[in-house]
């Protein structure tokens, strides 16, 4: 498989068909001091693409805000860590599988939950709670009921046999991901402050073991190339697209936990994108050693794979671990107990290279530095557009009776309609610690065995993004923020999954630079940091880029559950309360597009300063115990919330209110707002203490009946609402 | 006409049934069991003038529907 | 009360149940891996929730021949109570131990929601403190099947433990969340000391769940 005499063409497609430029093969020249052979640019090829290397992107990640009180471990670990109290920490992350998604539905979404399942137990946390962020084209697009039905099929088939409830997410529609469909998936797992694993690996002579699935010639890429190592079936050969084995991840979920337990794993590391090549460069570099493979003993699942197919191999459920050479015997004899494969692959050594054996021969040698820290990094050229320019509405352009026929219409819309024909499908409640379930702002989930909860919400408007990225980065943030702080909880940490367009296009760049620069700032004013992501970058069809889609997975704590609020309306003859400041907002509002047809009238501004004071107000208000539901006003504004509010606690509301803009009022997307039930008895008090925090509270209406019925306009029966609401996907 | 239709995992796609019912076959003594790959089998009545014609929509909705080609391989036998 | 759950490669509801267990019936049970061969002496075992053997090839297929199974079998014939779960009430059936089938749901969906059951025998030790209930379901094949011999046979021998309903107790179709024929949800053996239902009494067994209906099995149990 060496040689080095190719000719300059072939060379040139052998180097362009590993996704690499040829001043980037320049550079690994430089680096060996000689060509690579066929092996080792597979190796440079995989370490230096946009995944692995976030070569675009590293030079803007890294001005996000990643520390806080509460972070133990941020972005560059398999995944985020975050104290909870108590000894316990939160572990997570969320990760795109876009493209194996969108080729083929089902086994792309589920092997996208089964990789960030084990970026978190690889970190020493059982997996607690499965979120996702899911875009699809338009709803009436031929391939889009099709693309829904297999990624929700395949998000639930992994999720429901492993056992890991899916707890929530987002899912919306837009053309602009007609050919490009986004899958986020996200996990949280809890687990002990003093038991975490890292990446690290350490001990000169200490063995490399591979454990879990044995290795196919799965997901293998840099394939169009030169024929002379592929016969004509290779298209057969090389799947783009690995079909998912929960059964097994369940089997290596227990037995690394198991062995976690004991004193044995030094470093771990799951093998993902690049297999075996990504996680033993990555334990080589984090722990400064070299390592040497054997690829002789990896457990192979097809016959006579080579050495470039073996490190490129993207098989599921496997992972890499350095171990104490003393529990070799203990760690062998539980992933026997579990039926899973252990190999001894190889050892840390102190080269400082990754070199690697296979059939008596050496088939790569390559400095651990060069891989890592030479990987090129550019900074690629941006153009950032004005935003789109902010409309002013008028009274005079509505219709106030259309109202209550205008809401229908909202919410039977595939943007605002029940999600519960999708939730359904995934086991929600499997281990029994699932407090508030999806359909609400944030989904929580209680520490197993004590009185405390996580709160989990994922969430981004591309809309907004696209219209202005600095504003739609903010409020990505402030959204999952609001979300939790609807459920009763701290805020603490998000993760974030990056898709965007080609970054060598400057104005792709540009909305990525954009949106940077706006959750940054919503992060630090929130004290809200990042701890982990994934940047998905490229997701194009025919030139034409997806929205700005920075999809937010936000995580906070509520210390104490009875505090866990809902969205539904609980009692009769109970005040609902608006919380914050309207101002009649429709530009890219759900109105504007599912009414009018129309894109356009601005992102709405984010005042961060009234985020925080809001937010911190309605905590304070969950404390002491003044509040009954509450609901964050997101997508679709007041009218849609307070239909969200009556449809889940199966109560109406008469609202009783004067404006000079009902439209305005009722459908604006202000930010910053939240609708709160309070009893009676505690309205005085909760107006009072608004007052002293300069929050503005204004009394909406009276909760009780069976219909929304607004004053002068009409009212409309909540089974008729309900009808609506579900009409769509019920009719899937 | 009857069309049978054998859809099966593409030879180096993981199939994990096949693995998990080797293994019990196995457990249960036979051991001279080395290899299951599992599959679906589609059986449908068509009306057509030829055998060919009936293989070549046989494939054409293979190719639309009822297979994935990214991860699968399927086989059409026609009988009268 | 002496308790064993039974954990087979790929079950999820293992340790719910172990908590509503403990929590219930007051003592924790032992944990069986599926490949021990025997349990000596208990007063309830119960066959968990979830994906043994990923649910591959049938649900509950691959699971029933696992060596455990023989003494469970054994212990269920000497008169043992063994409750079967969910995936734990496929594998009773497909050892043999109920009768009937659990195809896939109508909707050819996995459904996981609230519904409702009524006890259709409260004169058994797993239902003596039955009421109409509302607890989880969450699965793909829960879907009860029996031919119209079976069922009459089931049904002559009181056989039927629970059915799904409305809030009112009715049966009817529109409570019927996945198909099954003449809305079973359980059904127990002719001597009544085996119990499968689809529904998951352990995920309603306390405040935090929104409802503990589930309870009503387990402290039945224990009278």
């Amino acid at each position: 498989m060496t040689s080095s005499n190719w000719q300059f063409d072939t060379e040139k497609l052998l180097v362009e068909s590993h996704g690499l430029k040829l001043d980037e093969f320049e550079k690994i020249v430089q680096g060996l001091g000689r060509e690579p052979n066929l092996t080792e640019l597979g190796i440079f090829s995989a370490m230096w693409n946009e995944h692995c290397s976030y070569k675009s992107s590293k030079y803007w990640l890294k001005k996000l805000p990643t520390s806080g009180e509460r972070v133990i471990q941020g972005p560059g670990e398999n995944a985020g860590v975050i104290d909870i109290d108590d000894g316990d920490v939160a572990v997570f992350k969320m990760e795109s599988h876009n493209h194996p998604s969108f080729l083929e539905p089902y086994q792309g979404a589920a092997t996208g939950v089964g990789g960030i399942l084990r970026d978190v137990f690889t970190m020493g946390a059982r997996p607690v709670a499965n979120m996702n962020a899911l875009r699809f084209g338009d709803p009436n697009h031929p391939k889009t009921k099709h693309l829904v039905s297999g990624v929700v099929g395949g998000i639930g088939g992994y999720g429901n046999c492993i056992g890991i409830p899916t707890v929530g997410g987002e899912v919306n529609f837009h053309p602009s991901y007609n050919g490009n469909i986004l899958v986020n998936a996200m996990t949280v797992g809890i687990a002990k402050k003093d038991k975490i694993f890292y990446s690290a690996a350490a001990g000169i002579g200490n063995p490399v073991v591979y454990v879990g699935s044995k290795t196919g010639r799965d997901g293998i890429h840099g394939a169009t190339m030169a024929s002379a190592e592929f016969d004509d079936d290779s298209e057969e050969k090389k799947p783009t697209v690995q079909v998912g084995d929960p059964f097994t991840e369940k089997l290596l979920l227990e037995a690394c936990l198991e062995l976690m337990k004991e004193d044995a794993i030094i470093a771990i590391q799951d093998m993902g994108a690049a297999g075996l090549t990504s996680s033993s460069i990555e334990m080589a570099s984090k722990g400064n050693v070299g390592i040497d493979i054997n690829l002789s003993k990896v457990p192979l699942r097809a016959a006579n794979m080579t050495a470039y197919e073996l490190m490129l191999s993207e098989s599921q459920e496997r992972m890499l671990m350095v171990i104490q050479p003393k529990k070799e015997e203990l760690a062998r004899s539980i992933f026997k107990k579990w039926d899973l494969e252990f190999e001894i692959i190889g050892e840390v050594t102190d080269t400082k290279k990754l070199i690697l054996h296979m059939d008596g021969e050496e088939q790569a040698s390559i400095p651990i530095n060069i891989l890592v820290e030479d990987a090129p990094e550019y900074q690629r050229d941006y153009i950032v557009n004005d935003p789109s320019p902010l409309i002013s509405f008028e009274s005079k352009d509505f219709e106030d009776k259309d109202i209550l026929s205008d809401l229908l219409k909202m919410i039977s819309h595939p943007n605002l309609c029940s999600r519960k024909w999708i939730w359904e499908q995934y086991d929600h409640m499997v281990m029994a610690d699932t407090v508030v379930r999806p359909g609400s702002d944030a989904a929580v989930v209680r520490v197993h065995g004590t009185n405390k909860g996580i709160a989990i919400s994922t969430d981004c408007s591309p809309t907004y993004c696209r219209h202005n990225p600095y504003e739609g980065g903010k409020h990505a943030v402030v959204e999952t923020w609001r979300n939790i702080v609807a459920s009763g909880a701290e805020p603490i940490a998000i993760t974030d999954c990056m898709n965007f367009g080609n970054p060598e296009k400057p104005e792709i760049m540009g909305q990525f630079v954009e949106c940077i620069r706006g959750m940054g700032d919503a992060c630090s004013k929130l004290n809200y940091p990042v701890i982990s992501g994934n940047v998905s970058l490229y997701n194009e069809t025919n030139g034409e880029g997806i929205y700005p889609t920075p999809a937010i997975g936000g995580v906070g704590l509520i210390k104490d559950l009875s505090n866990t609020m809902t969205i539904g309306f609980k009692n009769e003859g109970n005040v609902l309360c608006l919380i914050g400041e309207s101002d009649n907002h429709l530009g890219n509002s759900h109105y504007l597009s599912i009414i009018q047809n129309r894109e356009d009238g601005g992102t709405p501004s984010i005042n961060l300063d009234d985020e925080l004071k809001n937010g911190k107000f309605i905590l304070d208000c969950v404390t002491k115990k003044l509040l009954k539901s509450v609901h964050d006003v997101g997508e679709g504004g007041v009218l849609i919330a307070i239909a969200e509010m009556c449809i889940s606690g199966n109560l109406g509301i008469k609202i009783d209110i004067t404006k000079d803009f009902l439209h305005g009022f009722f459908f604006g997307e202000d930010q910053a707002r939240y609708l709160v039930e309070v009893s009676p008895n505690k309205l005085e008090q909760i107006e009072v203490d608004a007052s002293k925090s300069a929050v503005k509270i204004e009394r909406i209406g009276e909760i009780g009946g069976t219909s929304i019925s607004i004053n002068s306009i009409g009212e409309i029966e909540l089974s008729s609402l309900i009808d609506h609401h579900t009409k769509w996907f019920n009719e899937f | 006409m009857l069309a049978k239709i054998h859809i099966t995992l593409k030879k180096d796609v993981l199939d994990p049934q096949g693995s998990v019912i080797a293994n019990s076959l196995k457990s249960l003594g036979f051991d001279n069991v080395n290899d299951v790959r599992q599959g679906k089998f589609i059986e449908l009545e068509i009306n057509s003038n030829s055998k060919e014609e009936a293989e070549k929509q046989c494939n054409d909705m293979c190719e639309k529907l009822l297979a994935n080609l990214v991860i699968e391989d399927y086989s059409v036998e026609i009988e009268n | 009360m002496k308790t064993h759950v039974i954990v087979f490669p790929g079950s999820n509801c293992d340790r719910d149940v172990a908590v509503a267990i403990q929590n219930i019936i007051g003592s924790s049970p032992e944990m069986v891996w599926h490949k021990d061969s025997t349990i000596k002496q208990s007063d309830l075992i119960v066959v968990p929730g979830g994906f043994s053997y990923g649910d591959y090839l049938r649900c509950g297929a691959m699971a029933s021949a696992s060596p455990i199974m023989k003494s469970v079998i054994e212990n269920a014939n000497k008169g043992v109570p063994v409750m079967g779960i969910c995936n734990g009430f496929q594998i009773l059936i497909e050892s043999g131990l109920l009768q009937g089938a659990l195809i896939r749901n109508s909707s050819l969906s996995f459904i996981c929601r609230d519904i409702i059951i009524k006890p259709t025998n409260t004169k058994t030790i797993f239902t003596n403190k039955s009421k109409i209930s509302k607890m989880p379901i969450a699965h793909n094949e829960g879907n009860y099947f029996a031919n119209s011999n079976q069922i009459k046979e089931i049904e002559d021998n009181d056989q039927i433990a629970f059915q799904y309903c409305d809030e009112n107790g009715d049966i009817n179709a529109h409570s019927n969340p996945n198909g099954s024929i003449n809305n079973i949800a359980g059904v127990f053996n002719k001597s009544k000391n085996v119990l499968g239902m689809m529904p998951h009494p352990e995920r309603a067994a306390e405040s935090i769940h929104g409802c503990d209906d589930g309870r009503n099995i387990f402290e039945s149990l224990l009278s």
